[in-house]
């Protein structure tokens, strides 16, 4: 027999859990959770506060999943340190888990720069789980000002959140533009555009240079005044119990296809690692929630014995902010086809003969054909790509290729 | 299990398919009340371009990208049928970024819909196949377990 730990309670470890049970269904599985919450949707906290999901619905998994699982969960514990040599895992309550595979899967935290004076801030906040999700909500109200360091994915998702419920929403970023991660600044342009059209208010390439109490000045000498402040800027991944061993690490705890740390027996998957974008080569932390499930299964089943791996893993995002859908994939270079049109705009990038990422916004339908393109790294001359940068259609396959996907077992 | 397959060649591009489809999936008895004159939300839906045209719905994949995907887990696999609970889809539109046959889309409501095989509606076995009038469309066994 088996004996699993599980550091880590989020998606990455639910698809850890479910990868390992494909493969052995009867080894115990333990999960040390720091949060004192089963698997829920992380994703879904700026949801919860624009009242379109619940906590309740919001748990990523059934009520009895970790019972239908076999696993032993618990709950608002750390590990600490992992004793390689004796593989054994120790919490901060001194207790100790033997194990025969561990898997690292303990995300990333919210990176808050050294700002002067920040201490002086009474009511400041992270947006990164539930419970920093309700504390933002008890805070607000709605004659509340709020500023919102950050202005990418998290913070604009927490300005969405927010809306209809305070006074005003400022985001402020060094960058010059919004969701720089992965918009271009003309597209960037287009959605900051729409989020100002709802209310939202920008202070793009400035930042913060001291904070004193519900005040802050800005480095273009403007002074912003709030009573509500939410630290967006970025996140690191938790490297630490992987580092502190001597195992291989960057920005995130290297894996390789297998999910295999540098060191024996150890695993890691989801936002605290760093794997191959295969759109450009490059290892990458690709803190994202599709490729934490894949990587927690494969993971899994490599600890269980199985054999699994995952090399497809790209950058992704569908996020959508006031009804404008944007969807972003794998990377920007080389040759642009663009289509634009006045509420929406599309561009894909092909090198090599491959397809190696788009930008769309506002029309979004079957933007999952071009995903598998870039993922599965169809040479683009065994498929019609005229008529694919147009319209995203199976059309453009080969007659052979469409007879297997849609009258074979796929 | 038994799924839906499509042959091209005997596809005539009628849309009946997408006609029947959000029908069966409208809850309502009569056909005319329930899509005459209203935007219709088929799960199915036509491809093609002057020489062939064919239906696209779900495949039930093996191992479905979308179920992996969804950052709601919303999306579940029952008896070999990929779901959406409906009332924990948030409308993210991750599964649109992530399915390789363009086969789910949003619904009047804004949260995601897909085919389920009309096993859950009144209809009790796929409405596309069941009202395709050159049997381009078939629901059978084509090997695969779940």
């Amino acid at each position: 027999m088996k004996q699993y730990v599980i550091i880590g309670n989020g998606v990455a470890a639910a698809g850890c859990i479910e990868g390992i049970r494909s493969v052995d269904k009867d080894s115990k599985i333990t999960v040390v959770s720091e949060e004192n919450h089963p698997v829920y949707c992380r994703p879904l906290i700026s949801y919860y506060l624009e009242n379109k999901t619940d906590p309740e619905r919001m748990n990523y998994r059934s009520t009895d999943f970790y019972e239908k699982m076999g696993c032993d969960v618990f709950y608002g514990k750390k590990v600490i340190r992992i004793d390689a040599d004796s593989k054994k895992v120790v919490l901060d309550d001194g207790a100790e888990l033997s194990y025969t595979e561990v898997c690292v899967a303990t995300g990333s935290a919210p990176f808050v720069p050294p700002f002067e004076g920040l201490d002086t801030v009474e009511k400041k906040f992270s947006f990164m789980t539930l419970d920093d999700t309700f504390a933002l909500e008890k805070a607000i109200n709605k004659d509340s000002k709020v500023l919102i360091v950050g202005a990418g994915l998290i913070g604009l998702k927490c300005a969405e959140g927010l809306h209809g419920r305070v006074a005003s929403i400022t985001v402020c970023d060094l960058a010059d533009r919004v969701l720089s991660s992965i918009l271009d600044t003309e597209c960037a342009t287009i959605m900051q555009k729409h989020l100002e059209a709802n209310g939202i208010q920008f202070m793009l390439g400035d930042t913060a240079v001291r904070f004193e109490k519900n005040t802050v000045q800005m480095k273009s000498g403007k002074t912003v005044d709030f009573d509500i402040l939410v630290l967006a800027v970025g996140v690191r991944a938790n490297i630490v119990l992987i580092k502190d061993i001597g195992g291989e690490v960057n920005r995130g705890i290297i894996v390789n296809e297998r999910m295999e740390t540098s060191v024996e027996n150890i695993y890691a998957a989801g936002d605290c690692v760093e794997g191959e974008d295969i759109s450009c080569g490059q290892k990458k932390v690709l803190a994202l929630l599709p490729n934490a499930y894949m990587q927690g299964h494969t993971a899994g089943v490599n600890m269980a014995g199985g054999d699994e791996v995952f090399d497809k893993a790209i950058p992704m995002n569908s996020i959508g902010f006031f009804g404008l859908h944007v969807m972003t994939a794998g990377t920007y270079e080389g040759e642009m086809y663009e289509e634009k049109t006045d509420s929406t705009l599309k561009r894909l990038f092909t090198k090599d003969g491959l397809l190696k990422g788009f930008i769309l916004i506002g029309k979004i339908e079957r933007a999952g054909i071009y995903t598998s393109l870039i993922r599965e790294r169809t040479p683009l001359n065994t498929i019609d790509f005229e008529t694919m940068k147009k319209v995203a259609t199976s059309v453009a396959f080969s007659p052979e290729t469409r007879r297997k996907k849609f009258g074979g077992v796929v | 299990m038994k799924r839906v397959y499509v042959n091209e060649e005997w596809c005539l591009g009628c849309h009946l398919c997408e006609y029947n489809c959000a029908f069966a999936n409208s809850g309502m008895s009569d056909m005319a009340t329930a899509l005459k004159g209203k935007p219709i939300y088929p799960r199915i839906h036509i491809e093609g371009d002057d020489k062939i045209s064919y239906a696209v719905s779900c495949r039930h994949c093996t191992d479905p990208i979308c179920v992996k995907s969804c950052i709601a887990g919303a999306i579940s696999k029952k008896d070999g049928v990929v779901c959406v609970d409906k009332n924990k889809c948030v409308g993210c539109l991750t599964c649109v970024l992530v399915c390789p046959y363009g086969a789910l889309s949003p619904s009047d409501s804004g949260v995601m819909q897909k085919c389920e095989l009309c096993l859950q509606n009144s209809c009790g076995e796929p409405a596309c196949v069941k009202g395709c009038p050159n049997r381009a469309i078939v629901y059978e066994e084509r090997g695969e377990n779940a």
